[in-house]
């Protein structure tokens, strides 16, 4: 069964100097527990395929079933819920909140879900799982390392038990060390835990990691 | 948890913050302590005024003349003619007219003490429908004598038996009248009462009088008094002004209601003036925040629960700035209150025992600060709904 699904996908933005397609006819399928690497060139349309992916966008045509739920005609609240309640985001610059600690990174998708038991501890483990240190729990994410800060957006991303994560040049910020640390976590993610993994990525030596690799070009899969 | 991120991010910009609460404190501080004036002086007049609600009062038609007696341009030498007087107690019987005559002279208090009273002509039989006696006897028919008024009394020491000197005429002081307060009839704290007989002998008067106060027992008969009065006197020509209290009073409150709103706007403005600097940091602080609100959205915050995020703020910014402008205003409206009193009453009694900082006033501080707490919210919505509007991938690609 296909956690993510596009048919005949095209997404045009239309600007004063014309209309832009970003996405041309694309069919996709991905399926579960699958690590899947999208690749092209700057404009091939790999960031729009991931927003459509992770319904932060919706085509201008075409059918695309994420999480077996159609996302064409829902409303931005449905958008929303499904992104909290079957998607994991994993992004190049982390995007912490830099108001919040570590932990309470973490925490905040479940509140998010409306969890009110149990999220602190659920937090922690997950935490503890991707290797973060009970005594950086507390700390705010500017006092964190790069690949620190990654690890726990990776926790955050999975602390929901999503259907899959969607990663956006995930080690793109790092260095190749820690980067390959990220990509050996992400990997045991999708072997040992089953979570299916999406990842966007210019960098060739990522493919050792991955099932297969979706390579774009000009919008349409090459 | 949102409610959390809102008080977190005004911590993170605290001096913002202190910034746009001390402009709450200020309005809300303005705005009740406004309104606190005004019901001060609602409230002293209120005190001051005494309660003539059954009193019709009858003066001599003056084309210039305001609509109230006292009014300083009504012309003083008007007087209304005995047969008037006449011809008014027979329109408003059965109820009891009273006509006044009311002039000044220069009175010797004994002690060599002197200056110039206001002396009030009345028929010894009308004397205690108006006034009341504090200490001594009342005047009696025929016999000389005057009542001295409260606060004449006590400037000069004067009690039932002295004797002053009216005019150079020796007059034995039969009673001091009880503080009465400021009528719309007559004023006798400061003056001297003598028998209408002992008036015209001593001032030659040319049997006129200035004033005609007309008591009715039932408030409900006034207007049907006024018109008899106003038919018969004022069939062919305006000879009389009829007016009661409740009308007079009526423009006082009006007046002094007016003085309340005025104040009250400048209170406003003072809060308006917060509310733009509310306006301005929430904008401030949604686009300082595009990115990590693009990320609130992406993880899965909904609309309503980033608007909500913003307007706690706002709110948070409201209550402390309203909380803390409320107890000021509480400070300065007793200030202003006690102040008032001081200033208003100075040489009467009339602050005795009085406080004008009561319900109303504190009526005037929740008011102002439901208005402080009002506009933060309400100038926190718009930066509060844009933020909430923002697409997650638009905001998350602000640098």
């Amino acid at each position: 069964m296909a956690v993510i699904s596009f048919e005949n996908v095209t997404k045009v933005y239309p600007l004063p100097a014309g209309d832009v397609v970003a996405l041309d006819g694309v069919d996709i399928a991905i399926e579960e527990g699958e690590f899947v690497l999208i690749m092209g060139p700057s404009g091939s349309g790999k960031s729009t395929l991931l927003n459509i992916m992770g319904s932060l966008d919706v085509p201008t045509s075409g059918e695309v079933t994420i999480a077996e739920k159609r996302i064409g005609g829902m409303d931005d609240d449905d958008l929303t819920l499904l992104r909290r309640d079957h998607i994991g985001f994993i992004f190049q610059q982390f995007n912490l909140i830099p108001l919040l600690s570590i932990v309470e990174n973490v925490e905040y998708p479940l509140i998010l879900k409306g969890r009110q038991n149990g999220t602190r501890e659920r937090a922690e483990e997950v935490l503890r799982a991707v290797g973060i240190e009970k005594t950086h729990f507390t700390h705010k994410p500017g006092e964190l390392s790069g690949g620190q800060q990654q690890r726990v957006a990776i926790a955050r991303a999975l602390v929901n038990d999503p259907d899959f994560l969607l990663c956006d040049e995930p080690t793109g910020n790092l260095d190749s060390k820690t980067g390959t640390a990220i990509m050996t976590l992400l990997e045991r993610m999708n072997r040992e835990e089953g979570k299916t993994v999406v990842m966007v990525t210019h960098d060739p030596r990522m493919t050792e990691y991955a099932d297969r690799t979706i390579r774009l070009v000009d919008g349409k899969v090459a | 948890m949102f409610f959390s991120f809102a008080a977190r991010n005004l911590r993170r910009h605290w001096a913002r913050s202190a910034l746009s609460i001390i402009g709450i404190v200020i309005g809300v501080v303005a705005i009740a302590s406004m309104g606190v004036m005004g019901n001060s002086m609602n409230l002293l007049v209120a005190n001051i005024i005494t309660d003539v609600g059954d009193t019709v009062v009858v003066t001599p038609h003056t084309a210039i003349g305001g609509t109230f007696a006292g009014d300083p341009r009504t012309v003083v030498d008007a007087a209304i003619p005995a047969r008037e007087v006449e011809e008014i107690r027979r329109a408003a019987n059965p109820h009891r007219a009273i006509p006044v005559l009311q002039g000044a002279d220069e009175v010797e208090f004994g002690r060599g003490e002197s200056g110039y009273a206001q002396i009030i002509g009345l028929a010894p039989d009308d004397i205690p429908i108006l006034l009341t006696i504090a200490e001594g006897q009342h005047l009696r028919q025929n016999q000389a004598g005057a009542l001295v008024g409260a606060h004449l009394a006590r400037e000069y020491g004067i009690a039932p038996g002295s004797r002053i000197a009216i005019g150079g005429e020796d007059v034995r002081v039969a009673g001091v009248l009880a503080e009465r307060g400021m009528g719309f009839d007559i004023n006798p704290d400061y003056a001297i009462v003598v028998p209408d007989g002992w008036y015209e002998s001593h001032f030659g008067t040319e049997d006129s009088y200035p004033l005609v106060i007309v008591r009715v027992g039932d408030v409900d008969e006034i207007d049907t008094v006024k018109e008899a009065i106003e038919s018969r006197i004022n069939r062919r020509e305006e000879v009389v002004d009829v007016s009661d209290s409740r009308e007079m009073l009526g423009q006082y409150e009006e007046i002094y209601d007016q003085i309340t709103i005025f104040l009250l706007g400048i209170g406003g403005i003072a809060l308006v003036i917060a509310a733009v600097n509310i306006l301005n940091v929430m904008y401030i602080s949604v686009t300082e925040r595009i990115r990590e609100i693009g990320v609130m959205r992406g993880i899965g915050a909904l609309r309503r629960e980033i608007l909500r995020m913003f307007l706690y703020e706002a709110a948070i910014l409201g209550v402390i700035g309203s909380v803390i402008g409320g107890l000021l205003s509480t400070a300065f409206g007793y200030l202003i209150s006690v102040v008032f009193i001081e200033v208003a009453t100075a040489g009467t009694t009339f602050g005795e025992n009085l406080m004008l900082f009561d319900q109303s006033a504190i009526g005037f501080i929740v008011f102002g600060m439901a208005f402080g707490i009002g506009t933060s919210i309400a100038a926190g919505f718009y930066p509060a709904w844009k933020a909430s509007q923002l697409t997650p991938v638009d905001a998350m690609r602000q640098k």
